[in-house]
């Protein structure tokens, strides 16, 4: 059934084929025509039979017999002539799989037939071997099979047994994989007899398919069920708050400015507030939905309201990682150097839900301390104070003291929330882990350059790592990282064609291993600071510049960053950079974007001043395959308001610059610079200077 | 369809003949006639008189019916020649018949009995004085021969019931060259095959595990580590891919096993592959079906070169899976081997050959001034002539007696029988058993590698479970076939005797295991040995012969060394000639035994 070429017709086939079409032709214009005026005869019906077996691709052809059927049905009402009716679609249903089993229209045709119910399933498991044994993995008839079962209400723990069965004969076979995957997530999922202790069942599970992944290494079958196996076992069941923005005992400093251009760069502990407000984020393991003020408890004395929370998403679904509200102080405030306790309650009632149905139940609460002050800076003089940011190296200086409350991760302990798992599922998990590493470890010993061994060796170990972080009392330090670095770096050699995956892949690893633990994070944090500058307008910045990552992550570790260095890298994507609140200077300079819809996540990004993305591919492609990558295009979140007409000119046309309109709408830049970008013409120039009414520097010069 | 019996007085003599038009369906009864009459015929053999054969000119004469005779017969007659095809006993088959249980008891003793019965003719009486005359004798191939049984005779009644191959174990490999034949001569509408269940290999600690004999084998084997069954699946996937039977045909040469590997030692190829012992063992013994210790090379009479022990493995990949409704890479013949060469005889029969049972052949006639080969004087004083002669194994031109000018023939002759190889010699045993060795499979093939059993075990033993359900014996019982290559009784009995109590002990254990596993199957029968019969068979292998001498039953497992042989002599007499041309209008030759 596969792996069979293609043979050429020959002349022979040509002269057929010929005649084939021209009966097709005539068939279906004959269909067309009943269909149209709706005759469902005994020779109208005919036609369409003939037609459907000749092509069991004709769409209309199954559409129109459904339309008769429903015709014919409401005439009859004796139960023979119903039975005929429905035996009749049965038996041309069979006829045109015969001529092709892959017809999804005739599949479904008889799924819609028999949802009717006039008729009895027992004749379909006949139909069902017959289609499984001239082809074991194909899929509509396993998907049918599917239908049939559940219609039939037979046992899953026997369909869990033909899949065994299908599987020792040839193990080779993604349907059969899959079927078993998804009759155990059912059986897992109602706590079925035998089916309660989700370890047992997937350490079963785990000894079957090593069975198929050593005796084949080659064959992907297996290892696609190893990966959703391996997921079941790490997926942690319930969420879990990983990280916030203020974090826990922490001191903040609010400063407030009033009718203040310049903004005021902060430290991790002290933040600059313009509107009166400073944000409260919230980032759990896993995206949830149903954070609120009935599910979080904000305990803050101004806080008279309920707070409105909001998902840090760029898609339009209610779940994200990361949640964001605003905590707002009084309009006059006098008593500076007051402080204000606050305190967060979370998981004392249910309605934090992940995607996979739990709730998060680990009662937890966290509690800062925030001081205001009121910043009385000289007055500006006109515009002149201000001074434009620059990135070069000159600017910065080695945090050589890099001061102690930059400690952005929560920890457990503090949150003061129960552990994630049972102790006894936590054992599993580890001991599964650890056993999965050894093995595949010494299945590489013997095939060196097994690919996807390599890429599930080191999937295992960052779980590994990720599973120590999060449950072990003391600071856990992340012994695989390099070679899982190792790992990714010879899979980009060994498979070129993916390497971009493994680039990502890389990327994410390394980026966390810069930033996920004090030591080596402090090597990448810098003080920002103008020659002119006060040592009250420090800022830190972390430059994570020159590392050729072309993806990141780890956001928990960054929601406190405000000054971000990405240049120089070969970033095509920021996915889950909305979560970056507090962001006000970024530069992605040097990268290898493609577009604005790459650029999405900054729309979120209220507080962004400073942007630089020059030197990148935007408007290079005519077109933005990055639309079909991410998984939030902007088109979706196009508003239904906004007025495009308003930026046309005659010599810019709306359609190649809508995209840079809809980013730039909503941003409040004051410095941009997009220099060396395909799109960048003095007439792009002219458009970003009308779409951002603030902007004082543009590509290196000031506006005026 | 039409049988043309030869104006015969004489009704005990099977004879007959049938036109070249037959076509198939017809029906071949002659074993059943023989089987109900072989009471009656031993007591009337005095008065036994023989038919007379006409024409008395052939293309071909053959003696014997073995199964490679039998191929000859049949190959022969399908590009055309004329064919006489005789046998001296009442059966087809020879050395490859099955019997009755009756039947092979007093077949065996009758061999062992013929060195005595030397009948002394005067081979001087020829008629016809044109022709040097030459005695034609037969030799014995068994020895040593040793029947036991432990049972009352009603446990092993009804004898009819029994079908005992004399030259056991053996079997089909799917994908063999014999199955091939079978399938492009039309044999094998003839007969039917059943596959064996599954096979094992016997290990020093006693017990018998399954050969991972196949991907999906290897995938439910529960004695394998996960890493061994990588390295088993790896070797496997090298050795199909330098045959190409992978789907991917890429680099097909950079695939291929060196020149250099395939002319080293097959155990050394294996050891290069890093294969530990356990998995180098399988492949030797239970797949490969080598004989010899491999391990040890000095003491090694046949150390198998890394290019036939692949080639041997590649037959069993290309085996499994072959006939959709065969389980495994073996075949068996329901009603037994015997079934093949009689298949083959049939095919002959409607191409055309003559067919005489129960003809035995007194001498050859040589033409004495050219001292070619002329033809045979018959048991019944007839004389029939033919151009060529084919010469079951057990048939042998002694010395002649010194005379006459005609020394470059004696010579000849004498030659002949001298390049005859004595090849050292193969244990059979055939046992009859109540129970099988494993509950619930009734054919299986069980492997125990040299040195697994005793110290001194240099060959492999093979032992052959056959069941009620292949028609070769009474519900419930069961046949062992065991063999072992030896280079005396002594020794290749011992190995049997072992293989045998090892069977019987490690099954008793083991079916107590697993009905503990399986409580419902309580009533798990342990094999008892009823009864047993151990011989002790010739290896001679004809290296030159002058008289077309067809190849005995070997010591392998298979019969693709005797095909081979057989297509050698084939094409030694019809050179250039096709080998057993493809049947024409074959009906239905679909690839599907049950």
């Amino acid at each position: 059934m596969h792996g069979q070429p293609r043979k050429p017709l020959n002349p022979d086939d040509d002269a057929a084929s010929i005649a084939k079409a021209a009966k097709l032709r005539n068939l279906q214009s004959q269909l067309l025509h009943n269909h149209h005026n709706k005759i469902y005869t005994k020779e109208a019906l005919e036609i369409s039979w003939k037609l459907l077996e000749l092509n069991p691709e004709i769409y209309t052809g199954w559409n129109y017999r459904k339309l008769a059927v429903e015709h014919n049905l409401q005439a009859k009402t004796d139960p023979e002539s119903i039975k005929s009716i429905v035996d009749e679609e049965l038996k041309l249903v069979e006829t045109a799989l015969s001529r092709n089993y892959k017809s999804y229209g005739a599949w479904h045709h008889r799924k819609w037939i028999l949802n009717k119910g006039f008729s009895s399933f027992d004749h379909e498991f006949r139909l069902l071997n017959k289609f499984q044994k001239a082809d074991s993995r194909n899929f509509h008839a396993w998907n049918y099979r599917r239908f049939v079962t559940a219609m039939k209400n037979i046992p899953e723990k026997e369909e869990l047994q033909y899949t065994t069965d299908m599987i020792n004969s040839n193990f080779s076979n993604y349907s059969a994989w899959h079927n078993r995957s998804v009759i155990l997530s059912n059986l897992l999922k109602r706590k079925a007899e035998g089916f309660t202790s989700k370890e047992n069942v997937l350490a079963e599970e785990y000894d079957l398919v090593h069975q198929a992944v050593f005796v084949d290494p080659d064959d992907q079958s297996g290892w696609f069920y190893h990966l959703w196996l391996l997921e079941q076992t790490v997926t942690p069941d319930a969420p879990m708050l990983v990280s916030s923005w203020p974090i826990h005992d922490s001191d903040m400093i609010v400063s407030f400015k009033s009718n203040l251009d310049e903004t005021l760069l902060s430290t991790s502990t002290r933040y600059c507030s313009e509107s009166g407000t400073f944000p409260l984020i919230l980032y759990f393991n896993q995206p949830v939905e149903g954070v609120s003020s009935s599910t979080v408890t904000v305990n803050f004395m101004f806080c008279k309201e309920d707070l409105l929370w909001r998902p840090l998403s760029t898609t339009n679904s209610k779940k994200s990682h990361a949640w964001v509200t605003h905590l707002k102080f009084p309009d006059k405030e006098d008593n500076s150097s007051k402080v204000y306790p606050v305190e967060v309650r979370l998981g004392h009632s249910q309605g934090i839900i992940s995607s996979s149905g739990s709730h998060y139940n680990f009662p937890s609460r966290f509690a800062f301390k925030v001081t205001l002050q009121c910043v009385e800076l000289e007055a500006a003089e006109g515009g002149s104070g201000m001074k434009m940011l620059d990135w070069g190296d000159g600017s910065f200086q080695i945090c050589e003291d890099l001061p102690l409350d930059l400690s952005p991760i929560l920890s457990l302990d503090q949150l003061k929330i129960s552990r994630n798992h049972e102790p006894t599922a936590l054992h599993f998990l580890i001991e599964t882990i650890t056993t999965e590493i050894a093995l595949f470890r010494e299945l590489l010993l013997e095939i060196k350059c097994c690919k996807i061994g390599k890429l599930t060796l080191a999937r295992l170990l960052i779980a590994h790592d990720a599973i120590m972080t999060y449950n072990t009392p003391v600071e856990y330090k992340k012994v695989n990282t390099e070679e899982v670095l190792e790992l990714f770096t010879d899979l980009m050699k060994l498979d070129p064609t993916h390497s971009s995956y493994y680039k990502d892949e890389h990327s994410l690893v390394l980026m966390e291993k810069v930033i996920s633990n004090r030591k080596s994070m402090s090597k990448h944090c810098f003080f920002y600071g103008g020659s002119s500058s006060s040592n009250l307008c420090n800022s830190v910045c972390l430059r994570l510049n020159k590392l050729s990552l072309s993806k990141i992550g780890s956001f928990e570790h960054l929601l406190w960053v405000q000054m971000l260095d990405l240049s120089h890298n070969e970033l095509h994507s920021i996915e889950g950079l909305e979560a970056m609140q507090l962001l006000s200077s970024l530069n992605l300079g040097y990268n290898r974007f493609s577009s604005f819809t790459a650029l999405e996540p900054l729309r979120s990004l209220q507080t962004l001043k400073v942007l630089d993305i020059s030197y990148n591919e935007i408007g290079v492609h005519s077109i933005d395959t990055t639309r079909y990558l991410c998984s939030s295009p902007l088109s979706h979140t196009v508003e239904d308001n906004c007025d495009f007409d308003e930026y046309a000119r005659d010599d810019v046309k709306i359609a190649d610059t809508w995209e840079a309109v809809m980013f730039f709408k909503g941003l409040q830049l004051r410095q941009l610079n997009m220099t060396g970008n395909a799109i960048s013409d003095d007439n792009f120039r002219i458009l970003l200077l009308k779409l951002l009414p603030k902007l004082k520097w543009l590509d290196g010069k000031g506006v005026h | 369809m039409k049988e043309t019996s030869r104006p015969s007085k004489k009704p005990n003599t099977l004879f007959f003949s049938v036109s070249a038009t037959v076509e198939g369906g017809f029906h071949f009864l002659v074993l059943k006639e023989i089987s109900l009459k072989s009471e009656e015929e031993e007591s009337m053999a005095e008065d036994f008189s023989f038919p007379s054969i006409d024409p008395i000119n052939f293309d071909l004469a053959v003696v014997g019916t073995g199964l490679p005779e039998s191929i000859i017969a049949a190959s022969s007659s399908s590009i055309g020649k004329t064919v006489l095809h005789l046998d001296p006993n009442s059966f087809y088959g020879g050395h490859f018949s099955s019997f009755s249980l009756h039947e092979f008891t007093s077949f065996l003793q009758s061999q062992q009995q013929q060195p005595n019965e030397e009948e002394v003719k005067d081979s001087n009486s020829s008629l016809d004085t044109n022709y040097t005359e030459i005695e034609l004798k037969s030799q014995c191939l068994y020895s040593d021969i040793e029947i036991t049984s432990n049972a009352s005779s009603e446990d092993l009644e009804p004898s009819r019931k029994f079908c005992l191959d004399l030259s056991g174990p053996r079997v089909l490999f799917c994908a063999d060259s014999v199955v091939n034949l079978m399938l492009k001569s039309g044999a094998n509408h003839h007969v039917e095959f059943k596959s064996i269940d599954a096979s094992f290999i016997y290990s020093e600690d006693g017990n018998l595990f399954t050969v991972p004999d196949s991907r999906s084998a290897i995938f439910k084997d529960r004695s394998l580590g996960l890493l061994e069954k990588n390295q088993l699946m790896r070797f496997f996937k090298l050795v199909q891919a330098h045959f190409g039977l992978n789907e991917s045909t890429l680099d097909q040469e950079k695939k291929r096993i060196s020149d250099e590997d395939l002319e080293s030692p097959f155990i050394e190829f294996l050891t290069k592959q890093m294969l530990p012992a356990k998995i180098k063992a399988i492949i030797l013994y239970a797949i490969a079906m080598i004989d010899y210790d491999q391990e040890s090379p000095e003491q090694c009479k046949n150390l198998v070169k890394t290019k036939d022990g692949v080639e041997k493995l590649a037959l069993y990949h290309s085996s499994v899976g072959r006939f959709t409704n065969a389980l495994g890479a073996l075949l068996y013949p329901i009603y037994g081997q015997g079934e093949l060469p009689q298949a083959f005889c049939r095919t002959a029969a409607v191409k055309g050959a003559l067919y005489v049972l129960r003809m035995p052949v007194r001498s050859l006639l040589f033409d004495k001034e050219s001292r070619h080969y002329k033809g045979l004087k018959l048991a019944s004083g007839q004389a029939v002539f033919s151009d060529q002669l084919v010469m079951g194994p057990s048939f042998i031109v002694p010395s002649p007696p010194v005379l006459s000018p005609h020394t470059d023939l004696q010579q000849e002759i004498s030659q002949g029988s001298i390049l005859r190889d004595i090849n050292g010699q193969v244990a059979r045993a055939v046992c009859i058993t109540r129970g099988s060795i494993k509950s619930n499979i009734s054919n299986m093939l069980v492997v125990f590698p040299p040195r697994s059993l005793l110290p001194e075990q240099v060959t492999a033993v093979r032992v052959l479970q056959l069941g009620s359900n292949l028609s070769v014996c009474p519900t419930n019982l069961f046949l062992l076939y065991v063999s072992a290559l030896c280079d005396d009784a002594t020794q290749g009995k011992k190995s049997l005797h072992a293989a045998i109590n090892a069977l019987l002990k490690c099954s008793m254990s083991k079916n107590r295991e697993t009905s503990s596993l399986f409580p419902n199957e309580s009533e798990v029968v342990t094999p008892t040995l009823l009864w047993s019969a151990m011989y002790i068979q010739q290896l001679t292998k004809v290296l030159e012969d002058p008289i077309s001498s067809c190849p005995m039953p070997d010591g392998n497992l298979g019969y693709t060394n005797i095909l081979e042989s057989t297509e050698k002599l084939f094409q030694k007499i019809y050179p250039g000639e096709e080998f057993m041309p493809e049947a024409k209008a074959p009906e239905n030759v679909d690839e599907q035994e049950s």
